[in-house]
């Protein structure tokens, strides 16, 4: 084997021999891919593209050349949004020296340092970033796979999925059902079906009354369900069934073929089922061999390096960092750590202590708003919550208005914030 | 000498050294250490209460889920009048509030019917404590659940903190504002906060960090700052166009 320099940088850093010298340098200009983008993906693309000035190159790969967010997509089913809000292109990002490739990652070779692309692409990286979103779970609800999903949808990555829900709801018979199956811990967007639950009461209340709401959850409890259960009681009085672990939620299987639920044994005939299976990370972090046994990819929690892989960052989501939730919010949080990471070992810039955040706004009903947040830093084992807050039962109207108000800010901030 | 000529230093130490093997030195601290916490669980509290999935009451009621718990909440457990008082008048198990309890309990519950002298030695307390924590909700899922760890200060001596601000660290700490607060001043929602001047910026800072702001989630960002860095911050919008 002949002693290329990439393979000499890579002795270099192993041994820790190049004290604060760049690990990249002389003729030609770093390279960073981002996989993924989203709120992960292009925050970090977007800051390493910002901060670094032209000193390096960045890639960002996302099958789709508008991103949907997730995030809000629940208050395009209550009628709150317009779908085209919730859509993002990623011109200002390309006009910021970012080079943008629509398609599809199928592989990463860590030993060459390339990821290869649908299209045939192999593009080489000196640092890659994995920010991928979900995937779910094969076998996680009996009865449902991703063939279901267009008879019972998940909706749980935002687009074509998030339209057809909103129409199944709008096109209920009167008096129907909607059945939830609800996701196991850990997933993306812990109070998510929650509030999907409040927009599609909001929905119903006005267009078909006397329908009934069910949710199968395998937890016995979850974010903001003081919260949430005041609101359902207060806004959707008896609409709203939540039925626990207890009472056989854990336990469902579906029929897509008969519009069936089965808890403990007994099959329910219902009109729309959205089923949120158990998750993974997004399929290229296992493909890349940065997951553990648990689906995840396990990070270095004052980094979000991976702990797999010296050359590879993994942002939200698809991450085992710890305390943070699976949210946009913490995925934009992480990114900025880890753009700052990157920067420092690319070019030499500045590494300061880690600081994550997030919080995550809720709509219960309109002008009624609830949020929930922490601060987190890193130790030696994980991202850890050091503290945190959350929106009090009985605030007054004017509270959970101010509070929606912020969310509606805070989507506009993150956005830009995001895609530029 | 100036500080950013120090914080350069520092972090080419830590750019050279933290990406291949030593991680740098984490700012926040763990609770204690949870393995001898089981142990001392085992020894001290284990006669009399159980913890785990399928724990159940004994004598003491059942410790899963204790973090962020309103005590006396625990149903089927009969709790001394003392014990239930203190529940209706609002007390909830945290780190802040379990540690004297753990410490003398009849200090914190005159009337507890919990037999227990006590354990003095803070440290073996943060070890049981981390131990409990472990068997309870995790943030990752419910985020509002009880903290993990401790916050500790941002990780500059201070020296570094005493020398005048550092606008490249100003912008980085910007970083974590501009989430919600548009860098191009629009104001929807969420105030903007571009080009505030300084004294304002450090004023209201310092109100939300001693929380007579009461936003909060202003509370818990100015909170972990500190006056360094709030005076970068300051500087930094300051100056922004």
């Amino acid at each position: 084997m002949t002693l290329n320099r990439r393979h000499f940088i890579a002795t270099g850093l192993a041994t820790g021999a190049f004290l604060a010298a760049p690990t990249v340098w002389g003729q030609a200009k770093a390279k960073v891919v981002v996989i993924g983008g989203g709120a992960g993906g292009a925050t970090c693309a977007r800051y390493i593209a910002k901060d670094s000035e032209g000193a390096v190159e960045v890639t960002l790969i996302d099958a789709n050349p508008i991103y949907t967010t997730c995030f809000f997509s629940n208050l395009y089913i209550g009628g709150f949004r317009e779908f085209e809000s919730l859509q993002h292109g990623y011109d200002k990002l390309a006009g910021a020296g970012i080079t943008v490739i629509n398609d599809m990652a199928t592989a990463v070779d860590r030993a060459a340092r390339t990821v290869t692309l649908a299209g045939g692409q192999v593009l080489p990286y000196d640092r890659l970033v994995l920010s991928p979103g979900i995937d779910f779970k094969d076998g996680s609800v009996p009865g449902w796979s991703l063939d279901a999903a267009e008879i019972m949808p998940h909706a749980y990555k935002a687009g074509p999925q998030t339209q057809l829900l909103k129409k199944m709801v709008e096109e209920m018979p009167q008096g129907g059902t909607f059945a939830m199956v609800a996701p196991p811990n850990p997933y993306r967007c812990p109070p998510g079906p929650y509030e999907r639950i409040s927009m599609v009461a909001h929905v119903l209340k006005a267009t078909n009354p006397t329908a009934k709401i069910l949710i199968l959850d395998p937890k016995d409890k979850f974010s903001k369900q003081p919260l949430f259960e005041e609101g359902w009681g207060k806004h959707y009085d008896g609409m709203v069934e939540w039925v626990g672990p207890d009472f056989g939620g854990g336990a469902v299987e579906v029929r897509p073929d008969t519009m069936e639920v089965v808890v403990e044994g007994e099959a329910q005939k219902v009109d729309v089922c959205n089923v949120i299976p158990g998750q993974v990370a997004g399929k290229i972090a296992a493909l890349a061999g940065v997951t553990d046994d648990s689906g995840w990819a396990p990070v270095h929690p004052d980094s979000m390096k991976a702990k797999a892989d010296e050359n590879i960052w993994v942002l939200g989501d698809a991450a085992a960092q710890g305390d943070m939730p699976k949210s946009a919010f913490s995925a934009n949080s992480q990114a900025k750590v880890a753009a700052m990471a990157i920067r420092g070992e690319l070019t030499g810039s500045k590494v300061f202590p880690a600081k994550y955040t997030n919080t995550c706004w809720s709509l219960i009903d309109t002008d009624d708003g609830v949020k929930v947040g922490a601060s987190y830093e890193p130790t030696p084992e994980k991202i850890a919550s050091v503290d945190s807050f959350i929106s009090a039962t009985g605030e007054d109207a004017a509270l959970r208005k101010a509070t929606y108000e912020e969310s509606l800010g805070w989507y506009a901030g993150i956005t830009a914030d995001i895609f530029g | 000498m100036r500080r950013a000529a120090i914080l350069a230093t520092l972090a080419g130490l830590a750019a050279g050294l933290a990406p291949a093997l030593a991680p740098a030195p984490a700012p926040a601290e763990a609770i204690g250490d949870a393995e001898r916490g089981a142990t001392l669980f085992q020894r001290q509290c284990s006669a009399c209460h159980q913890i785990g999935a399928q724990a159940q009451n004994r004598v003491g009621p059942r410790l899963t889920g204790l973090f962020g718990r309103r005590a006396a909440s625990v149903p089927d457990y009969a709790y001394s009048r003392s014990m239930a008082r203190m529940g209706a008048d609002g007390l909830t198990w945290t780190l802040e509030t379990l540690d004297p309890y753990i410490e003398n309990p009849k200090a914190l519950v005159s009337g507890t019917r919990m037999a227990y002298r006590g354990m003095a030695d803070p440290e073996a307390r943060a070890a049981l404590l981390a131990f409990l924590r472990e068997w309870s909700d995790k943030p990752q899922n419910i985020p509002e659940a009880e903290p993990t760890a401790r916050k500790t200060d941002p990780d500059l001596s201070p020296t570094v903190l005493a020398i005048e601000g550092d606008p490249e660290y100003g912008e980085y700490l910007s970083s974590e504002c501009q989430t919600c607060h548009q860098r191009d001043g629009s104001d929807q929602g969420i105030p903007s906060i571009t080009q505030w001047p300084v004294e304002d910026f450090v004023i209201a800072m310092h109100a939300y960090k001693q929380k007579l702001r009461p936003h909060p989630v202003m509370q818990m960002m100015a909170g972990r700052l500190t006056e360094e860095e709030i005076a970068a911050l300051a500087a930094y919008f300051a100056t922004l166009d």
